[in-house]
């Protein structure tokens, strides 16, 4: 666990991301300007490392009502604005770009950072970004298999020698700078299928496993398979970190979570995915064995060590200003996750 | 209320024209119905590579997201090799798995053949039910003979196809005023 910076003892660690959506508020119908959303974003992570959250994440989505493509920029911002808190991409769709100019990006955001840098890397959901930055969707899972192996492989060494497919060879090149600790966290993406998690396990991969919603035990079979094929794959599970990511809203009752959170899953679902949330499906997600996060303090501390219990994970991060939630609501939560939440599951993951 | 009538083969003028009654059917009865009719013999459809249906561009993303915003769907099929076409096939893979949720779906079939009656049953609900639509369950199967110069001569299909334009849209204000109560019931 400590070539990924983690270290078990101290607990499970707590963090935020966003996928820097810029999303309406459906309370208002108005949207605040590109350049509020982004200094909100820079403000929000400032906030959770007050809150004493471990790690903020950005994530990068190429299309309309999102506002971070520029993720690695925004996370540069971040790590100039705090000192403690970790920070990482929720994810780079290495599929897209040069995996020497992405570690360029991070291996100098994490010396800006003074060693806080990590890279998730993913697929993307949606494609638009292949025809926008000049690729062919039909590579779609090669061009990741290949980006994300070469990436892993400037991460691992700083001369590189290598051949593919979807760009020139490299022949001893030297990738530059190099990190504060000589490597960085690298993460895959899984979308909460066992197939796709198996990818990472047999690769000896750390999984950050997203899920939207369902029934937590169903997301172990997916755990299961990743630490399977990481043994067949001849690497110790044991050394290899889980973070899972999803949903979350803290309130007094977790009737008022749900009636504050829910027209902005389901607006900003509409605009972004295409189809909404089900009021019925949504309303499971209090229940103690549902993998949303949703509910009063007491209830989410019960439901992330019901989870931790489950999972064996290392990390939890949690989505709550999607769908132009406002700020004074992400603050409410920051509050009651750094007074009530963060301590509780501190207290009872740590081992020392 | 949105209907959209689906004629899902791109050649032929028995579907359409079965599909085009019943639209009209539903227009007579219920004027502020809006209806659409899709036939795919008039668009160039791409084939699914599985990417959200908001991806697509032309005639493909205006198709799926007409679908996406109806809330009754009349799909009109005929019968080629013993099953629905690819075109109308290529329609669902094009949609996301929970399509036809909250949304009422309604069928005829075209068929040159008796024999092909279970089709319908056998083959296109199955792929409806997994789509989570609310089916109307009746559906009407037209003969060839049923047909003359592009217009429906048998009666008794007529009067069908005027039933199953009735339960689709009673059917779809049911499941309306369900969801709705159901949803105001939940409080948030």
């Amino acid at each position: 666990m400590e070539k990924y910076r983690i270290n078990p003892d101290n607990g499970m660690e707590f963090g935020i991301y966003t996928l820097g959506d810029h999303l309406p508020n459906p309370a208002t119908g108005e949207r605040i300007s590109v350049q509020e959303r982004l200094h909100d974003i820079i403000d929000y992570a400032v906030l959770a490392e007050q809150a004493g959250i471990d790690f903020f994440s950005v994530g990068e989505s190429h299309q309309e009502y999102f506002a971070t493509q520029a993720h690695a920029v925004v996370l540069s911002a971040i790590a100039q604005a705090t000192s403690k808190i970790k920070i990482a991409s929720s994810s780079t769709i290495i599929s897209t770009s040069d995996p020497v100019r992405v570690y360029e990006n991070f291996a100098t955001l994490d010396l800006i950072s003074n060693g806080r840098a990590e890279i998730v890397a993913g697929r993307a959901s949606r494609v638009g970004l292949f025809d926008l930055l000049g690729y062919d969707l039909h590579n779609y899972e090669d061009l990741f298999e290949e980006k994300f192996d070469l990436l892993r492989l400037i991460n691992e060494n700083e001369i590189v020698n290598w051949s593919g497919e979807f760009r020139k060879p490299l022949r001893d090149a030297q990738v530059l700078p190099r990190p504060v600790n000589g490597s960085l966290p690298i993460w895959r993406a899984v979308g909460g299928t066992p197939a796709s998690a198996m990818k990472a396990g047999f690769a000896g991969v750390p999984m950050f496993m997203a899920h939207l919603g369902g029934a937590a035990s169903q997301f172990k079979r997916t755990v299961d398979s990743y630490r399977e094929a990481a043994r067949a794959g001849g690497h110790d599970p044991a050394q290899l970190p889980i973070a899972t990511a999803g949903f979350f809203y803290a309130a007094e009752t977790s009737q008022e979570a749900l009636k504050e959170l829910y027209p902005h899953i389901n607006e900003g679902m509409k605009k972004t995915n295409g189809g909404g949330f089900p009021k019925q499906l949504f309303a499971q997600g209090v229940d103690p064995h549902n993998i949303m996060n949703i509910g009063s303090p007491q209830q989410i501390i019960e439901k992330i060590l019901y989870q931790h219990e489950v999972f064996g994970h290392q990390r939890y991060i949690a989505q709550i200003d999607f769908g132009g939630m406002p700020m004074d609501n992400i603050k409410k939560n920051l509050e009651l996750i750094g007074t009530e939440i963060l301590p509780a599951i501190k207290k009872y993951t740590a081992k020392k | 209320m949105k209907v959209v009538g689906l004629s899902g083969s791109q050649i032929g003028s028995k579907t359409r024209v079965a599909v085009t009654a019943t639209l009209k059917a539903i227009s007579e009865k219920y004027p502020d119905v809006e209806t659409t009719l899709i036939d795919l013999a008039d668009y160039k459809m791409e084939f699914s590579d599985g990417r959200n249906y908001l991806d697509y561009e032309g005639d493909t993303g205006f198709v799926t997201k007409t679908i996406m915003e109806a809330d009754a769907i009349v799909i009109g099929t005929p019968i080629f090799q013993a099953s629905i076409p690819a075109a109308l096939k290529n329609i669902f893979d094009l949609l996301p798995v929970n399509a036809f949720r909250d949304k009422v779906v309604s069928m005829l079939v075209t068929a040159g053949s008796a024999k092909h009656y279970m089709v319908a049953d056998t083959q296109l609900k199955p792929i409806l039910a997994y789509m989570k639509a609310q089916m109307v369950q009746t559906f009407v199967f037209i003969l060839e003979e049923d047909f003359y110069q592009k217009e429906i001569i048998n009666h008794d299909v007529i009067f069908r196809l005027e039933r199953l334009a009735e339960d689709t849209v009673v059917l779809t204000e049911t499941f309306t005023k369900i969801r709705e109560e159901k949803e105001a019931a939940y409080d948030f």
